[in-house]
This record gives C-alpha cells, sequence and structure tokens, in this order.
C-alpha cells in the first residue's frame, strides 16, 4: 500500500542514506590522501597497481583511441569537404582529441577497464574478510590496499589519455592522407598553427588528471563501502561504472567553462 | 609475476606515455615553432579591430613575427589598443604600417606589418603611430550603395 506519509519516509530515508554516504567518502577521501605516504615509501606497491590499471589498460586505449581518430578523420572529411576546406582536417582531429575526446573516452574506458576491476578486487577482499584480517594485524588495508591502487589510477590516466589522443591523430592522419588524399604538409601545418601548446595540449592534461583523481576515488570508495557479499560487489562494479561515468561528464562540463571561454 | 618483468612493463608504459605527451606537445601542437624565445611589446591603437582575438597572429610579408597578447578598449581615445608581442629577432623601421587583415574570405584576422623606411627602429613599449582599421563588411556594402545611389541621380 502507498500512502503518502510512508512514500515520503522513504524518500527522507534515501535522501539521508545519501548524504551519509557522501560524508563517508570525504571522510575516506582524507584517509586515502593521508595514509598514502606509504605508497612512496614502498613504490612497488604502487608499481604493481601502475601495471594493473595501466599496462593493463593499453591495448584497449590504443585501439579505441586509433579507432575515433579514424571516425573523426572519415566524418571530418565527409563535413569539410562540402565548404572546401579539407585541409583543416588536421586541426579539426586535433583538437576535438586534445581537448575533448581524448580525456573523456580515455577516463570513460579506464573507468570500465581499470576502475570496475580495482572495485572488485577491494570489495573481494572486504567479502573474504582479508581488510579485517589486515586491521587484526596492525596493517593499516587503507595504506596498504587502497591508497596504492588509487595512486596507481592517478598516475596511469593521463598517460593513458596522452597516448589515446596520439593514437587518435595517427588514425586521422592514417584516413584523411593516407586513404582519402588529403595534403600531408597542410594536415600538420594547419594543425600546428592552430593547437596551442598551454591552452590546448595542457588543459587536456590537466583534463584527464582530475578524471583519474575522480574515478580512482569512486573505484576504491565503492569497493571500499561495499556489501560484503557476492551480490553486494556486484552491485559495487555497477555503481563504480556508472558514478564514474556520470562524473567525468559533469567535471567536463564545468572544466570545459573554466578553460574554454571563447576567447579564440 | 617477477617484480623485474613487472617493473620493466611499467617502465615502457610510462615510456610511451611521456612519448606520446611530446609527440602532443611537438608534432601536433606549436611548442617547436611559435615558442618565442625573446619577444618585446610594441602597441597599435585601432579605431575598429573587427573580429581580431587576443593570441592571433602578426605577420609581416606573411610571416609570423608574433602574437597578440591583449586587447584593451582606451576609455579616453574610444580606442581599441592591442598589444603585440613581437619575436625579439625582429626589427622594425619607426614608421611601420599596421593594419589588420583577414586571411582568406572568411579566416581569421591577423595584424599586418607593412615594413616603412625609417632609419629608426622601434624599440619595446612604443606605440605604433601609423594603423588602418579592419574592414567591416556592412561599412563597405553601404559605402557601395551610396555611390551607386550618388552616381544614378548624377546622371539624371
Amino acid at each position: 500500500m502507498l500512502n503518502p506519509a510512508t512514500l515520503l519516509r522513504k524518500l527522507g530515508h534515501v535522501m539521508v542514506e545519501r548524504i551519509w554516504r557522501l560524508g563517508f567518502a570525504a571522510r575516506f577521501m582524507s584517509a586515502v590522501i593521508l595514509y598514502s605516504g606509504a605508497s612512496f615509501r614502498r613504490l612497488p606497491l604502487t608499481l604493481r597497481e601502475v601495471y594493473v590499471s595501466g599496462v593493463l589498460s593499453l591495448l584497449i586505449i590504443l585501439v579505441s583511441g586509433l579507432f575515433v581518430g579514424m571516425v573523426l578523420g572519415l566524418q571530418g572529411y565527409e563535413t569539410l569537404q562540402r565548404f572546401g576546406s579539407t585541409e583543416a582536417l588536421g586541426i579539426m582531429v586535433a583538437l576535438s582529441l586534445t581537448r575533448e575526446l581524448g580525456p573523456v573516452v580515455a577516463g570513460l574506458l579506464f573507468a570500465s577497464r581499470a576502475g570496475s576491476s580495482v572495485t572488485a578486487e577491494i570489495g573481494l577482499m572486504k567479502a573474504t574478510e582479508q581488510l579485517k584480517a589486515m586491521d587484526m594485524m596492525a596493517v593499516n588495508p587503507i595504506a596498504r590496499v587502497v591508497a596504492p591502487r588509487f595512486w596507481g589510477g592517478v598516475i596511469s590516466m593521463p598517460l593513458l589519455a596522452a597516448l589515446f589522443s596520439s593514437m587518435g591523430v595517427l588514425g586521422g592522419w592514417l584516413v584523411g592522407v593516407v586513404f582519402i588524399g588529403v595534403d600531408d604538409g597542410a594536415f600538420w601545418s594547419q594543425m600546428q598553427a592552430g593547437v596551442d601548446f598551454r591552452y590546448d595540449i595542457i588543459n587536456g592534461v590537466i583534463k584527464s588528471f582530475v578524471f583519474g583523481i575522480a574515478v580512482s576515488l569512486i573505484a576504491v570508495f565503492e569497493g571500499y563501502d561495499s556489501v560484503p557479499t557476492a551480490e553486494g560487489v556486484s552491485r559495487a562494479i555497477t555503481r563504480t561504472v556508472v558514478t564514474s561515468a556520470l562524473t567525468i561528464l559533469a567535471l567536463d562540463f564545468v572544466l570545459t567553462s573554466f578553460m574554454f571561454r571563447g576567447t579564440s | 609475476m617477477n617484480r623485474t618483468v613487472l617493473d620493466l612493463w611499467v617502465g615502457f608504459f610510462v615510456a610511451i606515455g611521456i612519448a606520446a605527451l611530446l609527440f602532443l606537445a611537438l608534432k601536433v601542437g606549436n611548442l617547436s615553432s611559435a615558442h618565442l624565445s625573446e619577444t618585446y611589446v610594441l602597441q597599435a591603437k585601432f579605431d575598429n579591430i573587427g573580429g581580431l582575438k587576443v593570441r592571433g597572429p602578426v605577420k609581416s610579408a606573411g610571416v609570423v613575427v608574433g602574437r597578440i597578447a591583449d586587447i584593451k578598449f582606451d576609455p579616453a581615445s574610444y580606442e581599441a589598443v592591442v598589444t603585440l608581442q613581437v619575436d625579439g629577432r625582429y626589427q622594425f623601421p619607426k614608421d611601420t604600417f599596421a593594419s589588420i587583415y583577414t586571411a582568406g574570405l572568411l579566416g581569421e584576422q591577423y595584424v599586418g606589418l607593412d615594413v616603412g623606411g625609417d632609419e629608426k627602429m622601434l624599440k619595446a613599449g612604443d606605440t605604433i603611430a601609423k594603423t588602418q582599421s579592419a574592414v567591416v563588411l556592412e561599412k563597405m556594402i553601404s559605402q557601395f550603395l551610396f555611390s551607386k545611389a550618388a552616381d544614378g541621380q548624377d546622371k539624371k
């Protein structure tokens, strides 16, 4: 039976629950930052996580970067040739990749490839009470398990985004210059004239860095906060991917409105 | 997994990541070409700058010799004050003419420096005396129409 009072109570419960979780997430974040000294003193711990979330994501990042660039080359040529300015293909491909697609798509792929596995790992550790066992042995699980995974993700993400953008530019070049036959010199020179190092590339790197922090934090938090059952862990993984995707897109809008104000 | 093999992979990953950043900076971006090592500042006042933008190019004889650093409105003279950052390797005579041109029919606008014959050179912080404003298409069309109309009346 649905009477208004129960409905209202449920809504209130959901809201309070959300705010509770948000507060816990903030406390968790400060704990991760506080205890991250160990992940730099014992570098092999962090290096292993860079391997897991960075090196193992290489294939998907490189291949999708190449294909996104190739599609941009095809579609860009299709539109630009109507205006007789196919030489602008290079700058179009490069700007869309370095400013937006590189950080955002690499971030989304990173969340689903690396973020989900981090959540699953920490969630399963919690479900099998490994975290509790560490606590019993006076090993801080945040310093030993969570912080290295967080920093591994933060280090990997900007590098992956840069690789994605580079592969995309090469893909655009492959389709535009090699397959279709846009002039090679014009492709690169227009690109170099239009892409500014500080304005476009550094801002893209900053974006990918911010996305790396957000995705890694969400991934470790969802794992740490998961209900320690098989179902709970699977729900936590789903939440990681969904929340990361939404956060990346929302943050991208905020960052873009700060960085690119249409002055040029 | 053996740790040395793992280290090798992480090293490889970081190396190609940095290589990708360098590729973006040097080949895609303009860090190599447009990095003006030593620049000096010139100013020019225009009645109308049209669609001129900050960071736009400053060209002389078609070669990029600098960038537009700043555009301000001068409330005293009601003119636009454009600050130009010019490459330190190039010196221009005192009677250099600064005009606003458009690259192509619909392209971006840039400041063109047409060199005069003065012996003295412009120093850092100097203001270019002779300028020509951007061509505003509406004004040109209306002038053309008025002159046509005037021609028509003369003939009657």
